[in-house]
């Protein structure tokens, strides 16, 4: 059956059963390998992405249901500015986050996804919202780094307002 | 153990443009009479190290092993740079071929010591082991990677350096002695020349290479013992990285496999047409063990494969169970060790720690080709060497007819490592039924789960003597499951110690798991010793530290975790301090916990602190990143996670029932290290061993509730 999806601003019609999980749509029709099988069961957060700027688990989440909303994978995480990173793989290239990185690409999902809705959470809303597995276990740093984005923003920001005034 | 000899065979060569190239094929080792490197190694090209100097000043250095997140690559090129004056800025890396690092086994052998754990020893080559030890489970800064190929790092750094330093000497006309390299520059004050790498690389090339370079005195390290961001880490943040799991070819196929549930198992019949009837299915391939489905898409594939019915036979171990393995282990163990007549008090306990799972997030996958004569296989391994001759075996191949590239590893851990490459061999077997097409096999997580090779159960009856003043005279301990290796070791000074192994066999599968048999019995001795200091009313930090005089590293290291901890400083109700020290693969690891139970019981880790002592540190910030890692990995076993047998097979079988830290039970961690100089120590492995006994040491100390089996969320910690 075809369906038509938007991923990463592209349109791209695939022709799959609509009970397939996103995720193998993403990977094996598309080609974009940089979203992460882990469980299947939608435990591990290592096949998130954003559907409509949320972050969702694919593993689990039929390509029907994804017809129409626009999706963005690691790959086309959207830049701040032209041939920069975004400011939170930056963060988890500056604070050296990833072991294996196999898990980091759901990571970064879950992450950019959150401070989109919570520009400076707090330790609580961190360990609600990120319940992504790490098995190399750099929890430490994924912490650091989401505090350090969200206080570079909050700079960012005031200085940006102050050159306004 | 023998004497190192600096003796090491350096090759050099000209590049077409100007450049130069430096090898260094084997560090010799005499253990007796017997060298390690083959009398053939130069002419075989079996070069460990390459280091290439082009016209721009740019140091290239080439790197023999991959990378699986340790930063070992970064490690082994600071530790060549550092002995060339290069200057970091200008230093790039590369990978080199895959057929070039089987010589590393070489290398490996060379610079082996320790013991092996028992398992494991006769089975396999030393070097590969060592070699697939240090991808799988070691770091930077310490480890197979700085003890074996590092030091051929070092002298192919120090070999350029005066390479270059003669080169400039004849170019300025001056002594090369009176001449200084930094930054990749060579500089004569006096005369105040200068010449950049590049331009010195082509004279360079053609100066013999000297067999014995000077290395640098550590105090001058300017590049090594700071923290430099890992090359491996850009390509994980954008997704870009290729894993095992994500290898394409064209007109590939996809494979999803079911496995006789308990091991040893076949299967006795199935089904195929459910199967045969779905969409883009291609093939049911039926193997002594296991079905597998073959289809346009791996989705389609795994589909299909939920419709089949296989049946098993269980190999006759559908009656074993953990509890039967228990109960076996217990029977072997007998009676606790005697202790002698004079003492003033006898302890005695038994602890227990269930299988493990490496539970890599990424799931095993392989993709094979097999075309007429030749095979090509595509994984994540930790050896490439042995993923190969698995693939032969399985194909009736010679090994020189499969080709094998390794890939990026989702993690490792022990998983990947040679003997527990059935994820090669199912995927050969597969491929070779549906030859020419190439198949890629990506398992399930359940499949993954249920089909490891298990961190061995164990079981360990201890019985300890304290004498009047609550001196220890004596312990003793009698242990079945797993083995003991190099992990028995106790640092304390008790003059009667006994030790005695029980053989109680099972079939479940087993390996090695992030730092092997020290995760058992690190666990067993570091609670037993708590328990000695409470039966003798003693402080337990004071207690460890008054009987480590004969250990002064030891010592140094509980101190400082003591301190980094502020040991002894008061805690609200309910919250403890556990303290523990365990030495594996060259480092000693001294932990404190600070924990907090809640009233229901309920256990929060606020803080961990590491004092570490592994020699010497490479790249501090990697090094720090290892053992934050390791208190995760061992915090895992601790608390929540199990492989419980039941009817002959694994019972967990995903996330939901396996559970894992996840960040908001993961602690601050605080890491320290103290350079001893002795020899270079592993990262990876030796965080793990003492988290358990320190996290179970402070519940205690928080609720006088003494843990002996792991994880601890079996245990009812609420408030009595
Ligand atoms: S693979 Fe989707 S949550 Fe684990
Ligand atoms: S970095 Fe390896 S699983 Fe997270």
């Amino acid at each position: 059956m075809a369906i038509t999806l938007t991923v990463n601003g592209q349109t791209r019609t695939v022709d799959v059963e609509p009970d397939t999980p996103l995720l193998w749509v993403l990977r094996d029709t598309l080609g974009l390998t940089g979203t992460k099988f882990g469980c299947g069961i939608a435990a591990c957060g290592a096949c998130t992405v954003h559907l409509d700027g949320r972050a969702v688990r694919t593993c689990t989440l039929p390509v029907s249901a994804a017809e129409g909303m626009p999706i963005t994978t690691i790959e086309g995480l959207e830049q701040v500015q032209d041939g920069e990173l975004h400011d939170v793989q930056q963060a988890w290239i500056d604070h050296q986050v990833p072991q294996c990185g196999y898990c980091q690409s759901g990571m970064i999902m879950a992450v950019s996804s959150l401070l989109a809705q919570r520009p400076d959470p707090s330790d609580e809303q961190i360990d609600a919202t990120i319940t992504n597995i790490c098995r190399c276990g750099t929890f430490v740093r994924v912490r650091r780094a989401i505090h350090a984005v969200a206080d570079a923003r909050k700079a960012g920001g005031a200085k940006k307002e102050e050159r306004h005034g | 153990m023998g004497k190192w000899t600096r003796r090491a065979f350096i090759g050099t060569g000209s590049l077409v443009g100007g450049g130069f190239v430096l090898g260094v094929a084997g560090v010799a080792f005499a253990p007796g009479r017997h060298s390690v490197v083959s009398a053939d190694a130069i002419e075989k090209g079996e070069l460990t190290t390459w280091i290439t100097v082009t016209p721009d000043n740019f140091v290239t250095i080439l790197i023999p092993h991959c990378e699986m997140g340790q930063g070992s690559q970064t490690g082994l090129a600071m530790m060549a740079a550092e002995e060339m004056e290069a200057d970091w800025e200008r230093v790039r890396i590369q990978e080199a071929p895959a057929l070039d690092a089987y010589a590393n086994a070489y290398m490996l052998r060379a610079f082996t010591s320790e013991s092996m754990p028992a398992p494991l020893e006769r089975a396999i080559d030393y070097g590969a082991y060592r070699l697939a030890r240090w991808f799988g489970t070691q770091a930077t800064g310490g480890s197979m990677a700085v003890r074996g190929t590092g030091y051929g790092m070092r002298i192919a750094g120090a070999a350029a350096r005066e390479m270059l330093l003669a080169a400039a000497a004849e170019r300025f006309g001056v002594r090369a002695d009176e001449c200084t390299a930094a930054r990749s520059h060579v500089t004569h004050a006096a005369s105040r020349q200068s010449a950049t790498f590049g331009e010195l690389a082509k004279a360079a090339a053609a100066i013999p290479a000297p067999s014995n370079p000077p290395m640098k005195d550590p105090d001058t390290y300017t590049i090594r013992r700071t923290s430099k961001p890992r090359f491996d880490i850009p390509p994980k943040v954008d997704g870009s990285l290729g894993y095992g799991i994500d290898f394409t070819l064209p007109g590939m196929l996809y494979a999803a496999v079911d496995i006789a549930p308990v091991q040893g198992g076949r299967l006795v019949s199935v089904d195929p047409s459910p199967a045969k009837a779905m969409p883009g299915v291609k093939e049911v391939v039926e193997l002594e063990e296991a079905v597998a489905v073959v289809a346009d898409s791996y989705w389609r594939a795994r589909k299909a494969l939920a419709a089949l019915s296989p049946l098993y036979d269980d190999a006759g171990h559908g009656d074993v169970s953990s509890d039967t393995i228990f109960a076996a282990f217990d029977e072997a163990l007998g009676a606790a060790p005697e202790m002698p007549a004079e003492a003033a008090k006898v302890v005695t306990a038994d602890y227990r720690v269930p299988f493990l799972a490496h539970a890599t997030m990424e799931p095993m996958a392989c993709t094979v080709r097999v075309d007429g004569d030749r095979a090509d296989v595509w994984a994540g391994t930790q050896d490439p060497l042995n993923a190969r001759s698995t693939a032969a075996s399985a194909l009736d191949f010679d090994t020189d007819q499969v080709h094998l590239t390794n890939l990026m590893l989702g993690g490792g851990y022990g998983r990947r490592l040679p003997f527990s490459f059935d994820y090669v061999h199912i995927a050969a077997r597969i491929a070779k039924a549906m030859s020419p097409t190439p198949v890629k096999m990506v398992w399930s997580r359940e499949t993954d789960m249920q089909h490891g090779y298990y961190r061995p159960a164990a079981m360990c009856r201890y019985a300890g003597a304290l004498d009047a003043a609550g001196r220890p005279l004596a312990v003793g301990a009698n242990y079945a499951g797993g083995g003991d290796g190099e992990s028995l070791f106790l640092p304390y000074a008790i003059a009667d110690q006994r030790f005695d192994g029980r053989s109680a066999s099972h079939h479940v599968r087993e390996g090695a798991w992030r730092s092997v048999l020290n995760s058992q019995h690190g666990f067993f001795k570091e609670s037993f010793i708590d328990e000695l200091a409470h039966a003798a009313g003693k402080d337990p930090y004071e207690f460890r530290r008054d009987l480590m005089d004969e250990h002064p590293r030891f010592r140094a290291a509980l101190v400082r975790a003591a301190e980094m901890a502020d040991w002894g400083s008061p805690l609200p109700e309910r919250e403890g301090r556990g303290i523990a020290i365990a030495e594996s693969f060259g480092s000693i690891v001294a932990q404190v916990a600070h924990v907090a139970v809640s009233p229901e019981g309920k256990v929060k880790v606020r803080n961990f602190y590491a004092a570490v002592d592994c020699g010497d540190v490479v790249n501090v910030d990697s090094a720090v990143a290892q053992i934050e890692g390791g208190v995760v990995f061992g915090l895992s076993a601790a608390m929540v996670a199990q492989i419980t047998i039941g009817e002959g097979r694994v019972m967990e079988s995903n996330f939901h029932d396996h559970e894992m830290i996840r960040i908001a039970d993961a602690p601050n961690v605080e890491v320290d290290f103290i350079h001893s100089g002795e020899r270079l120590g592993g990262l990876g492995e030796p965080g793990v061993p003492p988290v358990a006994p320190a996290v179970t040491n402070a519940i205690y100390a928080a609720t006088g509730i003494r843990v002996r089996d792991l994880p601890i969320k079996n245990h009812d910690l609420s408030r009595a």
